[in-house]
């Protein structure tokens, strides 16, 4: 007997997905464990004096904290305040849905609402209509992606390479930071080398300790910034070391460089320093965001970021996060929208949490993807990583939808990899930095991640940019010693990156470059107003969406097979005897075979050679003391009606069909088509021992018999995925050989029994 | 004179207006003119002139604390890095142990710098840390 078990075993499988290894925490707003509400967020309100804000969500003016006070100072519009906060939130929540409502009218209200308010509206939409709305009002029209170039190492080799790589796939940012925050110097200089490598205009970024990454970016090696958090509680502010002042005064030293820069806020920072206040994730990221635009940055990281996978762990969270990024933009700020640290080991809530952005269209969908390994991501792993990028290739494929990402042949890839190595080297060698070996560069061109490296390790490196920060080494420096050494062009691009500083055209809200141009908010504006507006994928630019390696087509089958025709004609022949006859001796089976087997099409989708797949079955036949012919069906494919044909001409009654690619089945003469004795569908997974079984069943079946029909196991893989595509192909040919009304023809089947 | 989203981007619309701090402009800074030693960094800094005038384009397109932003930071212009570093640090918590060291520094960037927008922004700062009592001593 069966033993009783404590347990459903269903909940032992689920054990042991990856999912189970996230970790969820049940709500709780007093302990701040809350994404859209809490007792204590504040109800919207605002009281104007003049033009003074006299209290904001319900805090009178010398009850202000730090936030408060900023806020009701450089965010709030007060000619706007009165009209947005008299008007009904589910109102405003409908506009934001509404295509025929204008941004530029939501942006102007906005600017007028207090964190508490534009919470309260937010809050009203559910996950689609927030992406939607999203799309809508994200304030550039073209979408764009940043990634993360680092490694285990700190190897500038490799950096420059992976960097190089990134730009090739279109990344419009890329960020490095280190694993020993004094190798910064060699860092920048390697991705700002090997972000040059290929074409110009990737904005690059160093995370770094603030003074630190403000004279690297004076150095000239990076373009960008973007770590500046800020936080939605006074004392997770000043926890962080800084205030709202503090902050913007390092906004307005960035400007004052030529540097772009944004902010960084995201959900569940304030939870994680332990300075909630019992509110909301959403009413203290408001803040966070009002306080954003108050200080004047072009934009924001936003959206959950390091405090991403403690949001996610809360019911709710993931739609928050997408909340979040909703009032960033509706703020018309430039949204570098998260999804970069992973909040799951669950590829499905990966997908499902990656889609809405990658549909809706984000400023930088990721802030960014880990385009290198996991482990080599010096922030920590990303939603999608390196491992993953080609899920994401391919997701932009299916939704035709533009994720930023451009598909890279390999040879480029390599050439881009070598180039970009045998660069930096150059600058390293010509500036007396280092001479790295011919193994060094050559492991790192090959290289998947660090652990295949055979190059610089994290000390060699703290001499190399420690020299660099002593020496005072510009990008000045970095241009020459490229031009010096045959790298002109790379010497050229990485000149006109540092060039866009002078203008400042790129300081604009959502600057990036595309082609040698810059592309923002302010030429490039969202114009969404339904269908026919706002971005469009081109027809140019879904062919390359479409581009991705290994696709399948006719051409591509017909290849294949022609490679297999040799070799089946040295096992097997087929000669035409004519019209087939009715068989009327009870020991006939008819094995009825499809237009192009052995003719145009010589395996099955298993790999198994026609030859042997008949001969398997013709051997079953005859060892039961009963006689098999073949015959060729021409005026259907399809398998049941070859089977019932079959088992038509059949003396026994009793018929076998099989197409090329190797579908059977047994059939009986008097059966309706589709109701047959044994179906052997899955093709790829059918064996020859199977095949073998499927005649001995027929001939079972002629000789009155009820064998045990033969199961061929399946563990679940996903056929149509795998397979469909070519039996699309495949059986095209087949029907293409089919004539209404072709009698069938009997085949002399001669199996020469060569051994290979 | 103001400028607008028409202007935008400066880079192409007025090359040759675009400078760097000692007057060479954008077509002047070749490859060629780095190879020969007449670029340096000074030249490949912005000016407050090319910052004032994304800032009538950003309020031309309704960004108006975006291009105060900018205004702020063609003050810092001129600036010297060490001095920016200096205030930066005063303005995190707890640095500055008085209003007193803030109205000097916000002083000196009137003064010294004609950083007047600057200088108000260091002085509304120094008022809120009184009122919120961050010029407490933190170990």
């Amino acid at each position: 007997m069966t033993p009783k078990l404590n347990r459903w075993k269903r909940f032992a499988d689920w054990d042991e997905r990856p999912l189970r290894l996230d970790k969820f925490a049940a709500e709780d707003p007093a302990n701040g464990f809350s994404a859209f509400s809490s007792p204590a967020d504040p109800k919207p309100g605002i009281g104007i004096k003049g033009r003074r804000v006299v209290s904001l969500d319900g805090v009178l003016e010398h009850d202000y904290d730090m936030i408060d006070r900023f806020i009701a100072r450089h965010h709030i519009d007060p000619d706007v305040a009165p009209e947005a906060m008299a008007l009904d939130s589910a109102t405003v929540a409908r506009w934001l849905v509404d295509m025929n409502v204008p941004r530029e009218k939501l942006v102007r209200l906005a600017h007028g609402m207090t964190p508490a308010k534009l919470a309260e509206v937010v809050s009203q939409l559910n996950a689609l209509e927030i992406a939607f709305a999203y799309s809508k009002m994200r304030a550039r029209k073209t979408p764009g992606n940043q990634a993360h170039v680092t490694n285990a190492k700190d190897d500038p080799l490799q950096l420059a390479a992976d960097a190089a790589t990134a730009v090739a796939f279109g990344f419009d940012e890329i960020e490095t930071t280190m694993r020993v925050s004094r190798n910064a110097w060699s860092n920048a200089v390697a991705c700002a080398v090997g972000g040059a490598v290929g074409r110009w205009g990737t904005l690059f970024q160093c995370s770094s300790e603030e003074a630190e990454e403000l004279r690297i970016a004076m150095a000239g090696f990076t373009s960008y910034a973007e770590t500046v958090s800020v936080y939605g509680t006074e004392k997770s502010f000043t926890d962080g070391d800084d205030t709202p002042w503090s902050k913007a005064f390092l906004a307005a030293a960035y400007a004052s460089r030529g540097v772009k820069m944004r902010c960084t806020s995201g959900a569940g920072s304030e939870l994680l320093m332990g300075f909630h206040e019992a509110k909301s994730l959403l009413y203290l990221e408001a803040r966070c965001l009002c306080l954003q635009r108050g200080m004047g940055v072009q934009g924001t990281q936003n959206g959950g970021i390091d405090g991403a996978p403690l949001t996610a762990t809360i019911p709710g969270g993931v739609r928050e996060l997408m909340a979040e990024n909703l009032i960033a933009v509706w703020l018309d700020l430039e949204c570098a929208s998260g999804n970069d640290a992973r909040s799951t080991e669950s590829e499905i809530r990966v997908g499902a949490k990656i889609l809405p952005y990658l549909i809706a269209g984000s400023d930088l969908i990721c802030s960014g993807m880990g385009s290198i390994l996991k482990y080599d991501n010096s922030f920590n792993p990303s939603l999608i990583n390196g491992e993953e990028l080609e899920d994401y290739l391919v997701l932009q494929r299916d939704f035709e939808a533009d994720g930023g990402l451009t598909p890279l042949p390999e040879s480029r890839a390599i050439e881009l990899r070598e180039r970009a190595v045998e660069a930096i080297a150059a600058v390293f060698e010509e500036l007396g930095l280092s001479t790295p070996t011919e193994d060094m560069k050559t492991s790192v061109v090959y290289a998947s991640g660090s652990d295949d490296t055979r190059s610089l390790m994290p000390r060699d490196v703290s001499f190399i940019s420690e020299a660099i920060k002593e020496r005072g080494i510009t990008v000045i420096d970095v241009v020459k010693a490229l031009a010096n050494r045959g790298f002109r062009e790379e010497a050229e691009n990485l000149l006109s990156v540092v060039k866009l500083r002078l203008s400042g055209d790129y300081l604009q809200t959502s600057a990036m470059i595309r082609n040698g141009r810059i592309v923002s908010a302010v030429n490039d504006p969202n114009d969404y107003l339904g269908p026919g507006s706002g971005y469009r994928v081109s027809e140019e630019r879904r062919l390359q969406l479409n581009d991705i390696r290994d696709v399948l087509d006719q051409k591509e089958v017909l290849r294949s097979e022609a490679l297999h025709e040799k070799d089946e004609a040295k096992h097997i022949r087929y000669r035409n005897l004519g019209p087939a006859a009715n068989g009327s001796a009870k020991d006939d089976v008819v094995i009825g075979i499809s237009p192009a087997f052995g003719l145009k099409l010589y395996r099955t989708t298993a790999g198994h050679r026609l030859s042997e797949v008949l001969g398997a079955m013709l051997d079953a036949i005859s060892a039961r003391g009963l006689k098999a012919r073949v015959v060729r069906f021409r005026h259907t494919a399809d398998t049941s009606f070859l089977g019932l044909s079959a088992a038509r001409l059949a003396g026994s009654g009793i018929g076998i069909g099989i197409q090329a690619k190797g579908t059977a089945v047994i059939h009986q003469r008097d059966r309706q088509p589709h109701n047959n004795l044994e179906l052997f569908s899955n093709a790829p997974i059918t064996r020859l021992e199977h095949y073998r079984a499927l005649g001995a069943n027929a001939a079972a079946y002629a000789l009155g018999e009820m064998p045990e029909p033969i199961v061929v196991p399946q563990r679940g893989e996903a056929m149509g995925s795998r397979y469909h595509a070519r039996v699309a192909l495949i059986y095209a040919i087949e029907t293409g050989l089919t004539e209404a009304g072709a009698a069938p023809e009997a085949v002399d089947v001669t199996l020469t029994g060569a051994k290979s | 004179m103001t400028h607008t989203r028409a202007d935008y981007p400066l880079a192409e619309t007025q090359p040759g207006a675009v400078t760097g701090k000692h007057g060479k402009a954008l077509p002047q800074i070749t490859l060629d003119a780095v190879l020969a030693g007449d670029v340096t960094m000074e030249d490949l800094r912005i000016t407050p002139q090319a910052l004032r005038a994304q800032a009538g384009v950003a309020r031309d397109v309704g960004r108006p604390t975006l291009a105060l932003n900018f205004e702020r930071g063609a003050e810092l212009v001129e600036v010297p890095q060490d001095f920016i570093m200096q205030v930066y640090e005063l303005l995190r918590p707890g640095r500055a142990k008085s209003k007193e060291e803030l109205l000097e520094a916000a002083a000196t960037m009137r003064d010294t710098y004609q950083a007047e927008r600057i200088a108000r922004f260091i002085e509304e700062a120094a008022e809120t840390y009184a009122a919120r009592g961050l010029f407490t001593f933190r170990f």
